[in-house]
């Protein structure tokens, strides 16, 4: 048994010593990215053929719970690069004071101007509710009409999940001041509440729930990856929130230059290429192959909404506060 | 010696339990004083707590007159299985339960099937119902003492007065149920005001959080040290309260000795009674063992095919699991020994350790650790040292419980005799005390080993992203739906934590007769 022992912490010993010159870089992120059907495996295989190096995803919760994860850790933290947070976060990770510039510059194709230093975009979506065509034939079209109907949905939880959070400003943009009575009466909708995204749109895919807070983008997976056209986005008049979602460096990475050169492998073909048919989003800049047939056919907004991140940040706590005390009673 | 040890045993308690409280308190923002989502916690765990203990309590009472009343085949079992949910890792339990009352659950299936709604188990409901699932056996065992502890003569005497079955209640179960029950009811109110892993999974969002989860969301979610320290402090206040209250309910029973004949029931021989125990008792098997077979049923397919992290994470617990063991041996020893020499002022004292680990909670104590430690050494490398010694210490009471009346009796038995032979220290101890305190040491191991195994508590809070215990691991699987793996896990959990605890206890059993 002793020698055993021995022979394994040797054994732990020249792995490490074998693997010592080969850099690693450590990317958190959230679950559904380093799935074996998520961007992960490609994105992963692609840059350790050019890097020379050991690229090491950690799944650490879904986006919102990314940045939480990175100030628990502090200054200690082993990420290099955390990429999974979006505009609506990013004000509040620039303020961590945690993250350095990218330095990247690119032709981006995003529906908003981009300048931010610190946080590179990589991809960028609408949210919206996704339904299956067979078990609900006309979805509601507005927060008032699925908040009259029995329809019953799953959403993420704002604190912890990005889409969460999205919809929390979504329902803010459009109704303002009125936003606390329509979560009152949304209340009734909500099956339950799900840490991150992938627990929900599970949920939703085992017909727990009619409709689950997602993307106008996630039909495609099961237009493409499925051959399944059952699932669709439900349009709402008046129009869907953006989200665009975003990595960046940490000030602390042991790897400064291999994270630079993450960053822009961000940007390039390689990267964005692979992006809609896995992570199911509008990639940040399109390749040159262009977008996947099946992404023309997606619900378009009637109107796109988005606050700035500074806006967002600002109205964060308020909004968060009115949906608590909504969903307490 | 002894004494040292014991001193510094009691000194960790102390550090764990009421310096992670004074970092807490150093931390609080009450700044915005308490907000509204913190009093909806507070509600809610009241109200959750109150439910648990009294539906737990209720449904006791037909079960355990049901048990003590009738003989049948299996009833040793059925006794054996009500002390199970103890060592039942919380969220195996969450799982199996989910599978049954679950949206894609049995129940769900066969409602939709003949044609009405799945039940919503989220929230509320599935809270009290995982409560009174875990702790409906605990209080089903303490009324069942209860109802063994009426000497048979009491039956007697009845049954020659002619009571009938309302009579018997009247006259001689319901004041002891009176004596009882308030114990029991308490002791479970007690556990669920802590509860964090059932409202995590079932809660279903912020209608049902407890202040326990809502320290985990301000924490792992938000990062807001000053609202996860204002909540810790709003728990551990709460958890002194009940324990307070706990430490004054308890109230001997006293019905006068008896000869302990085996009691016979004269009354409640009527088909109807007959027919109306069978009913509960079938129900309550059912109740408390289908989740598990479903544990057993969905785990076993996927479990060839776990990806080897599932099997690391299980190594890592089983080693986590085995450093309780021991730091919990090296606390609770010393305390049991000096508690066991001396009057019972020490005596007290030890029950005060107790009661201080049962009211602090895993996330106070977490917290406030994370608070003490993060200015000099990394958390995330002692996640898992620091969950060795959690476990350890909040199975202090129910060991040293174990161990000094075991201990007590041994120094009253053999002590003089040891010290007119001067027989001392380590040669007392491994000549005297250890053969004769085995049988408790073994029991204490193995509840330390599968507490620790299944816990789901300080973990959570500063457990590695890349090497998680089985619960974490399972619970991210969960989180991430992969639920053949999750019930795979689920299933391997199960396995362990009773293999561990089968292995001490049995360990302190073997060559008894010797």
């Amino acid at each position: 048994m002793k020698s055993f022992f021995i022979a394994t912490v040797l054994a732990a010993g020249c792995t490490a010593f074998a693997s010592a010159d080969q850099p690693v870089l450590t990317v958190y992120t959230y679950d559904s990215f380093v799935t074996e059907w998520g961007p992960g495996p490609a994105v992963e295989g692609a840059f350790e053929d050019a890097c020379e190096c050991d690229l090491k995803f950690v799944a650490a919760g879904d986006g919102a719970a990314l940045l939480a994860r990175i100030q628990i850790e502090g200054e200690r933290t082993r990420a290099d690069v955390v990429l999974g947070l979006d505009t609506n976060l990013t004000a509040r990770a620039a303020a961590t004071q945690m993250f350095a510039p990218h330095g990247v510059s690119a032709d981006w194709d995003l529906p908003i101007g981009w300048d931010d230093p610190l946080f590179l975009p990589y991809d960028w979506g609408y949210f919206a509710f996704v339904y299956d065509t067979r078990r609900l034939a006309s979805p509601p079209d507005s927060f008032g009409a699925l908040a009259q109907s029995n329809t019953s949905i799953v959403i993420q939880d704002p604190r912890s999940s990005t889409p969460g959070l999205g919809l929390l400003l979504w329902v803010r943009h459009v109704h303002g001041d009125e936003a606390a009575s329509v979560w009152k009466e949304l209340s009734d909708n909500i099956v339950t509440v799900t840490a991150g995204w992938s627990e929900a749109y599970g949920m939703f895919l085992d017909e727990h729930v009619d409709m689950v807070l997602s993307y106008t983008t996630s039909p495609a997976y099961h237009l493409i990856a499925e051959g399944d056209e059952t699932k669709k986005a439900a349009a709402f008049v008046e129009g869907h929130y953006m989200q665009v979602e975003v990595a960046a460096k940490l000030k602390t990475t042991d790897q400064p230059e291999l994270a630079d050169r993450f960053l822009e492998f961000i940007a390039s073909d390689e990267f964005q290429a692979v992006i809609p048919t896995t992570n199911w989003m509008y990639p940040a800049r399109i390749p040159a192959v262009g977008l996947p047939a099946g992404f023309d056919n997606l619900v378009q907004p009637s109107t796109s909404r988005l606050y700035s991140s500074r806006e967002a940040a600002e109205i964060r706590d308020v909004a968060l506060a009115e949906w608590l005390e909504a969903l307490s009673k | 010696m002894i004494r040292l040890a014991s001193a510094a045993s009691f000194a960790l308690v102390l550090v764990l339990s009421l310096g992670t409280m004074c970092a807490v308190a150093l931390r609080a923002d009450f700044v915005a004083g308490i907000e509204a989502s913190d009093w909806a916690a507070l509600k809610f765990t009241i109200t959750q707590a109150l439910f648990s203990s009294v539906f737990s309590c209720v449904l006791a009472v037909p079960v355990a007159r049901a048990i003590a009343r009738r003989r049948f085949p299996g009833r040793s079992f059925l006794i054996t299985i009500l002390g199970a949910p103890f060592i039942l890792p919380t969220i195996v339990a969450i799982t199996g339960l989910l599978s049954i009352y679950g949206p894609a659950g049995l129940l769900g299936r066969v409602a939709s099937f003949a044609g009405f709604a799945a039940p919503q188990v989220y929230g509320l409901p599935g809270v009290v119902l995982a409560h009174v699932f875990l702790n409906l056996p605990l209080a089903t065992r303490l009324v069942l003492q209860g109802w063994l502890a009426i000497p048979s003569e009491r039956l007697q005497t009845a049954a020659s007065l002619g009571f009938r079955p309302f009579d018997l209640f009247v006259h001689v179960e319901w004041p002891m149920l009176r004596q009882v029950l308030p114990g029991a009811h308490v002791v479970i109110f007690l556990v669920c005001l802590s509860s964090f892993a059932v409202a995590l999974i079932m809660g279903g969002g912020p209608r049902a959080t407890t202040v326990e989860l809502a320290i985990y969301q301000s924490f792992m979610f938000e990062f807001d040290l000053g609202r996860a320290a204002r909540l810790a402090l709003l728990q551990f206040i709460l958890g002194i309260i009940a324990a307070v209250v706990a430490w004054r309910l308890v109230l001997p029973a006293d019905f006068g000795a008896g000869l302990d004949r085996p009691p016979e029931r004269w009354d409640s021989q009527g088909l109807g009674h007959k027919l109306l125990d069978w009913l509960v008792i079938a129900a309550v098997s059912t109740f408390l063992l289908l989740p598990m077979a479903m544990v057993i049923v969905d785990g076993l397919d996927a479990i060839g095919q776990l990806p080897t992290s599932v099997f690391e994470a299980a190594l890592r617990s089983v080693l986590v699991s085995l450093a309780s063991v021991l730091l919990m041996l090296l606390l609770a020893l010393p305390i049991a020994i000096a508690v066991s020499r001396t009057s019972l002022a020490s005596a007290a004292l030890a029950e005060g350790v107790g009661l201080l680990m049962i009211s602090a909670s895993p996330m106070v104590l977490g917290l406030g650790l994370y608070l003490l430690v993060f200015p000099y050494l990394d958390p995330v490398m002692l996640a898992l040292a620091v969950t060795a010694l959690v476990n350890a210490a909040t199975s202090l009471p129910f060991a040293l419980r174990a161990l000094i009346p075991a201990l007590r009796e041994i120094e009253a038995n053999f002590g003089p005799l040891a010290d007119s032979l001067n027989v001392t220290g380590v040669a007392r101890f491994r000549m005297l005390v250890f053969p004769r305190a085995r049988r408790s040491m073994g029991f204490a191991m193995g509840l330390t080993a599968a507490l620790s195994m299944g816990d789901l508590g300080v973990i959570v809070l500063f457990g590695s992203t890349d090497s998680p215990t089985l619960p974490l691991m399972l619970y991210r699987l969960m989180g991430a739906y992969r639920i053949e793996q999750a019930g795979s896990a689920a299933l391997l959990l199960l396995l362990l934590s009773l293999f561990l605890f089968w292995l001490f206890d049995r360990g302190g059993r073997v060559n008894a007769a010797t």
